[in-house]
């Protein structure tokens, strides 16, 4: 039997507000206030533009206006003096090379245009995956708000020479003294830095390195190294995996820098087979909205369900408390052993003993999907030697600190200790490229540059090497950090030099390093004997310590970090902060998640308001004495007796006005602990205004949009079976018979079997909802951003989008009444049901219909059908009525309220001669006025073809790309060309699982979804 | 900066070149010397094809300057000297010494004759002969054919009506005259009169008054209209580059391919305006224009001392020490007035013109070769872009990307030969994204 669900996108929707049902009803979010502007007799009797006024107004600008028409501006048109060989103007040149910025890491290319990047896609080759925030990264290079243009001291400019020759002098005094220096820095994850850090240790032997991450992972890797004597992260082969349970682990978002590429390839239906995702989780995370089953329990309880687990497979007696949960962590119990060494547990609990158990647990059952081989070296900090910095610093044991690239002031729970301490410090010295509380708080601020600037290399993994390229001239007075190292150790090589023969000695085995520079990665030979050695730990002393650990309170808080801002070190980058949370569709924002049930205890909740955006109400949060003042989200699926807050936020040194929202949570961070005990949570005074997308697109009660089946009726159910088919195609009443909505079409057929016919096929099994497609989308297409106030009310101009829709059985008021429950056990149905929703998430962009409802009303024609498939918008033609719009029933096409370039009033990356840098220049920036949506890349799909016909031959088997596809490493989107029987998409347009959204208005999209396919055989 | 009406160039253009014509009608031919021409001419030619590249008569060039060598050599030396220079210096300390001049040795000239060598010799003594070219050598920008405003059709309509509605108001004059009884003798010879009585008969007849008021409504709105559709279009825009540039002396006098400055062109959406460096691969050799080369530019004559400082801007740009013959590294971008502006919101792309489509810059850009000043020769107007993809037949043979789509086009519209719009040329978005 399919699952025939209903589904929905907010509590208030699921409630039945009245208001969401206007919404859904209505056009319009509200009416035009004509009354209460006409009404205001006062205002307009003292407004000073009188009718004449405003008539010789008008005609004097027209008169301007046509006037300034007449004379085209000059335009002026500069060559190179000296034309680089390898750039032609107008073809984009790519790179490869490696991220890797303290909290993302990953190998990727880059797409530069007359020698300035503008977009990063993964290289595929190297087996590197994008997220948002690392597609995103390529804006934060043009950040000239907040990147540090030139070397200063005390806030006033110094020359490089002047800096190094008293920095150098500072140095060798405090060699002299044997005083303490401190070289803090993130994970840099880079051997040859680690060389250039030796050899600067080697040259100042009072010199040490701590290594310290704003989001702490060192539980992990503490416990790795003491069971392993590898300081390092285990790895994890998720593609083989048969059952996976995580307790708190965000695997697809940044546990362990996320592993979603293989956890998606381990999740084929095709193959019959799919691994069975168990997530035992207070918030709702990217990783739980995804799993086949989502167990939610507060954070003491799931630790406490992680020792239960322990018990059963173990066989010890371990535990005594018991959690609701303990049922279904028998059935786990059963399900791991089945799975015996295809069985994988993780934990994201910060906490070493956790990490024990949860190692301890994969040796029980042989886990061989625990990778400890090639183990991951992308966190490396340890929290406690942070700590002791600042307490050595505090005693004024520290004469030296120089902080690389990052921002304790910021991001240590006790910023403010580590401040004040700074003062005991004599020489105080940051190399950073951006600007941020701690560079301020030193006295040299040295610019280094960003690392599309610069030389350098990776090791993420045990065996895979990248290497970093500069893609760009340096933008300011930079210098390379490693440069500045070396030439402070005594050395007079050049870093390049440098890392050219370390990874000749070193790395290469003998290999081309060009070859290696050319792909940006070099896998090497790992020891082949493989799996690390175990020692064996003294289990009950660790689960004695676990529990001691756990102080179950009333109120427990789960700390974690967003898909958009992670760690916050892209605060300042305005399409990470327009970009919606997955789970919660709310843009420019953090905020406490809270169940249903406390809200409803408490008091708080997300009243809708009639222009279709949501408020919210403060709540205090106080932990060990530090609080802060969170707006709530209630969020369903978090469980009772817990919040969640995202750290990253509330960001606010050096950064624009827009930029400076949400609210800091590292004060809460204390101990670098993500979950934290004895939480209070006091109602206060105000009302917040959020930016959320999620009730103001409602799907107007056409609950078949999604479609979803179970993996056992996927591969025993006939799909189109008129009954119980789980891909039946529409059917609609036509002169009183049911007939199949295919055969009754309002529009003429068209033969597209000639030339080019592009479709997109996604995959929602595959879809994570991780959204690098939605930034890829911004960089290819030059989105504009719109501000908070703008997607509050609904304006956001994002071409593609993903849906998020919560299921359960029970959905509304209606169907409550239908089952015949009385008000009361309407609200608990309803509320009981939303505690823990199913979630899907669904891409949507427009359409490309072959028979598309705006082509039929647009008055001008601006919008029209190519015969390659794409819904062609032309921008020169549209005059703005917005039938279109109202016409789409994807609500999928963007109007231009404003002219979002060169605006003071958006503020963003397009008004700013850096900014503007990153816009592509085969696409237009719209004007105001005119309608927008997904072109399907256009611009892409033509250049394929103009490269294929410059070079006389045949477009090659998936050669077509569109941005997302591109961007999407799990695989959900794949472009190609239905004509061309090779392309992957061909297939998979007629695959089983296809299905068109909406199938029954037969609008023949080009726009191909795959049914999704959960697994729920349990055991 | 843009330049004005074209009509009004054209005018000043016509001007200009009429002064010119006078000026040299005037002017004295000046050189009266008695030379053997004939060795002269033997002399020049095997100076121009041996020599030129490495010296010059008044300047050092990778060797130093040749004028009046004899003064400062031996016959005989000199002759061993071009004969085999490399062989002459181990006999010759003079010719060792001599050799220190350049790091790059000269070639040996084994097949020169002493009497080649003397007439080489010859030349060099004597020097160019000044001559002055022809009046009608004076170039002159090329012509500009305007074609935009109304389709021809509306013209010939109008006309017809004007004339139409003249012979008609004749007509009623002259019943007009019938009537009030008057004599035609009368009305003869006073046009003032009969233009009177012309406005009085109009005055007086309300077809007539309609007539004209329709008349004038619909002139009205054709000269408004016509003068609307000129918004925008720059046809004929020459803007004032930063260097005098001519396309006629390199284009169509030297005859260097387009596609050898513009490279991209080929390759890329942009046709490119050529870096410097481009510049000097030529340039690095030709430091002046040929005597007596002249060019009109912005309305003045440029005759070859100004010609060669537009070359030193070169070297300056270059960073390039004439004198020395080295890179300065001190380089200064030129900055050109982009002649050609689409709107952002159309996509163009050279290569699929040049490199996919084979068509000749010329059919967009014009005869380029004879232009000394570049203008905008085409309306780069839609219309315009769509008349040529409706017309257009596309060459399908010899690319395999067509080979498919060809057969399947020819099939469905029963035609041979299949145009860009039959390919899809004439969709908004292939042009506008």
């Amino acid at each position: 039997m399919a699952l025939n669900k209903k589904y929905w996108k907010s509590v208030e929707e699921l409630k039945g507000s009245s208001v969401v049902e206007t919404l859904t009803k209505n056009e319009f979010v509200s009416d035009i206030p004509t009354e209460d502007f006409l009404g205001d007799k006062e205002t307009l009797e003292t407004s000073s533009t009188t009718r004449r006024d405003f008539l010789k107004y008008v005609g004097f600008t027209t008169a301007a206006a046509s006037l300034a028409a007449c004379e085209g501006p000059v335009v002026k048109s500069i060559p190179y003096v000296v034309k680089p060989n390898d750039i032609m103007p107008g073809i984009a040149d790519w790179y490869a090379t490696s991220v890797a910025d303290g909290f993302d890491f990953a190998n990727v290319l880059i797409k530069t245009r007359e020698g300035r990047p503008i977009q990063i896609m993964p290289n595929k080759e190297a087996g590197g995956t994008t997220s948002a925030r690392v597609q995103a990264v390529v804006l934060s290079l043009y950040d000239e708000q907040l990147r540090l243009k030139e070397p200063t001291k005390k806030g006033a400019a110094i020359s490089w020479v002047d800096a190094d020759k008293e920095i150098l002098e500072k140095l060798n005094s405090l060699k002299e003294a044997n005083t303490q220096v401190v070289l803090l820095s993130g994970t840099m994850a880079s051997p040859s830095t680690s060389k250039v850090v030796e050899d600067f240790i080697a040259a100042y032997p009072n010199a040490k390195h701590v290594i310290y991450d704003a989001i702490s992972e060192d539980a992990a890797v503490d416990a790795f190294e003491a069971v392993y004597g590898r300081r390092a992260l285990p790895n994890y082969s998720l593609q083989n995996a048969e059952t996976i349970v995580s307790f708190g682990a965000d695997f697809l978002g940044d546990f362990h820098g996320g592993f979603e590429k293989a956890y998606v390839a381990g999740r084929k239906p095709e193959t019959g087979k799919m691994s069975y995702h168990v997530q035992v989780e207070s918030n709702m995370s990217l990783t739980g909205a995804n799993a086949d089953k989502r167990l939610i329990a507060k954070p003491s309880d799931v630790v406490f369900s992680l020792l239960n687990l322990y018990q059963e497979l173990s066989g010890k007696s371990v535990s005594l408390q018991a959690t609701p949960i303990d049922a279904e962590i028998k059935k786990l119990a059963k399900a791991l052993r089945k799975a015996g060494s295809k069985g994988v547990v993780m934990t994201g609990i910060n906490d070493k003993n956790a990490q024990l158990i949860a190692l301890e647990i994969n040796t029980l059952l042989g886990s061989e999907i625990l990778d400890t081989s090639n183990t991951l070296n992308i966190r490396q900090g340890s929290f406690e030697k942070v700590q002791e910095v600042v307490s050595d610093m505090k005693a004024g044991k520290v004469g030296g600190i120089l902080t690389i690239n990052t921002d304790p002031s910021y991001t240590l729970p006790n910023a403010a200790e580590f401040t004040e301490a700074l003062s005991k410090v004599d020489l105080k010295v940051a190399l950073s490229v951006e600007n941020n509380e701690t560079v301020n708080a030193m006295e040299y601020a040295l610019p280094t540059t960003h690392f599309l600037e610069s030389w350098g290399d990776t090791q993420f993994t045990e065996s895979g090497y990248g290497l970093v390229q500069p893609t760009i001239q340096p933008l300011f007075k930079t210098r390379q950090l490693q440069d500045v190292l070396l030439k402070w150790s005594g050395s007079t090589e050049d870093y390049y030099d440098y890392l050219k023969s370390f990874w000749t000695t070193n790395i290469l085995d003998g290999s081309s390093w060009n070859k290696a520079l050319h792909n940006g990665f070099y896998t090497k030979n790992i020891n082949a004997s493989g799996n690390l050695k175990s020692t064996s730990i003294a289990i009950s002393t660790v689960v004695s310590a676990l529990k001691e650990s756990i102080k179950t309170s009333a109120m427990e808080l789960n700390l974690y970090t967003k898909t958009g801002l992670g760690d916050g070190k892209q605060a300042n980058n305005p399409w990470l902060q327009e970009f919606p949370d997955p789970i919660t569709r709310t843009s420019w924002d953090n905020y406490l998640t809270m169940s249903m049930a406390d809200a409803r205890e408490l008091g708080f909740s997300n009243p809708v308001k009639d222009n279709g955006a949501i408020n919210g109400d403060y709540a205090k949060v106080s932990v060990n004495g530090v609080s802060a003042v969170v707006p709530v989200m209630v969020q369903p699926g978090q469980a009772k007796g817990s919040v969640g807050l995202a750290l990253g936020f509330g960001k606010t040194f050096g950064l624009k006005e827009e930029m400076k929202v949400g609210v800091n949570a590292y004060p809460l961070y204390s101990g670098g602990q993500n979950i934290q005990y004895n939480v209070t949570i006091d109602k206060v005074a105000g009302t917040h205004k959020f930016a959320c997308t999620q009730v103001q697109k409602t799907i107007a009660g056409r609950h078949d949009i999604l479609k979803v089946v179970s993996l056992k009726d996927y591969n025993t159910v006939a799909p189109k079976d008129h009954k119980n088919g789980w891909n039946k195609p529409a059917y609609v009443s036509y002169d009183h018979k049911e007939v199949e909505a295919k055969t009754i079409d309002l529009w003429e057929e068209h033969n597209r079997d000639m030339g080019h016919h592009f479709n997109l096929s996604i995959d929602l099994t595959s879809c994570t909802g991780c959204g690098a497609c939605v930034v890829a989308c911004h960089a290819e297409n030059n989105v504009p951003v719109v501000g908070k106030d703008e997607v509050r009310v609904g304006r956001d101009m994002h071409w593609l989008r993903i849906d998020r829709y919560y299921s359960s059985e029970v959905e509304t008021r209606e169907d409550a009444k239908e089952l015949g429950l009385s008000t009361a056990a309407t609200y608990q149905a309803l509320e009981t049901e939303a505690e823990n929703p199913e979630v899907t998430f669904q891409p949507m962009m427009c359409q490309h219909c072959n028979h598309a409802p705006c082509e039929t009303v647009c008055p001008v024609a601006a919008t029209t059908h190519g015969r390659q498939g794409q819904n062609q918008m032309t921008y020169n033609r549209c005059v703005g009525t917005r039938y279109c719009a109202n016409n789409c029933p994807y609500r999928v096409r963007r109007f231009n309220w404003f002219k979002y370039a060169d605006n003071n009033e958006f503020d963003f990356n397009m008004n700013n001669e850096y900014g503007k840098m990153v816009l592509n220049p085969d696409v237009v920036v719209r004007a105001r006025g005119v309608m927008e949506k997904c072109s399907m890349c256009i611009q892409k799909t033509q250049a394929t073809i103009l490269t294929a016909k410059k070079e006389g031959r045949p477009v090659n088997t998936d050669e077509f790309e569109t941005a997302c596809s591109a961007a999407c490493t799990a695989g959900a989107m794949v472009f190609g060309d239905v004509n061309n029987k090779e392309d992957e998409v061909t297939a998979l347009a007629e695959d089983k699982r296809a299905y068109h959204v909406l199938d029954y208005l037969q609008t023949k999209p080009n726009v191909v979804y795959q049914v999704k396919v959960v697994n729920t055989n349990e055991a | 900066m843009k330049s004005v009406a074209l009509q009004n160039k054209r005018t000043s253009v016509l001007l200009k070149g009429l002064t010119l014509l006078l000026f040299f009608a005037f002017s004295i031919s000046s050189f009266s010397q008695d030379i053997d021409e004939a060795r002269h001419k033997e002399g020049r030619t095997l100076f121009r094809s041996l020599c030129a590249s490495c010296h010059k008569l008044d300047k050092k060039l990778v060797g130093p300057a040749l004028g009046g060598v004899e003064e400062r050599r031996e016959n005989s030396w000199l002759k061993s000297w071009i004969k085999n220079n490399a062989e002459f210096q181990k006999v010759n300390a003079e010719a060792a010494q001599a050799a220190l001049y350049s790091t790059s040795a000269m070639n040996a000239f084994p097949q020169l004759t002493d009497t080649n060598i003397d007439d080489i010799l010859y030349y060099t003594t004597v020097g160019e002969i000044k001559k002055v070219p022809a009046a009608g050598e004076t170039t002159i920008g090329g012509n500009v054919v305007v074609d935009g405003g109304a389709p021809s059709w509306v013209i010939y309509f109008l006309a017809a009506a004007i004339i139409v509605a003249f012979l008609m108001i004749a007509s009623l004059l002259k019943q007009v005259n019938e009537l009030k009884g008057k004599k035609k003798a009368d009305s003869k010879s006073n046009l003032k009169r009969d233009l009177q009585e012309l406005w009085a008969g109009v005055k007086k007849n309300t077809f007539l008054k309609i007539l004209l008021v329709i008349f004038l409504v619909l002139m009205g709105i054709y000269l408004f209209f016509g003068s609307l559709m000129t918004i925008g279009i720059d046809q004929g825009y020459q803007p004032i580059q930063p260097i005098a540039f001519s396309h006629k002396i390199h284009s169509g006098e030297n005859k260097i391919d387009c596609q050898y400055c513009h490279s991209s062109a080929k390759h890329s959406k942009h046709s490119g305006i050529p870096s410097v460096n481009v510049c000097m691969n030529c340039h690095k050799a030709i430091a002046e224009v040929a005597e007596g080369t002249e060019l009109e530019w912005n309305g003045e004559i440029y005759g070859k001392e100004r010609l060669d400082n537009e070359i030193a801007k070169v070297y300056d740009a270059a960073g390039w020490d004439p004198e020395e013959r080295v890179y300065t590294g001190v380089e200064k971008p030129i900055k050109w007035i982009r002649i050609h502006n689409l709107p952002d919101l159309v996509y163009y792309n050279h290569a699929q013109h040049v490199t996919v489509g084979g068509i000749e810059c010329q059919k967009c850009h014009g005869p380029v070769e004879e232009m000394n000043e570049m203008y905008q020769y085409s309306p780069l107007t839609m219309g315009w872009c769509i008349n040529c993809h409706r017309e257009t037949n596309v060459d399908l043979k010899g690319n395999d990307y067509y080979a498919k789509i060809h057969d399947e086009l020819a099939t469905k519209y029963g035609v041979e030969k299949v145009t860009i719009a039959q390919l899809g040329g004439l969709e908004c978005g292939k042009c506008h994204y």
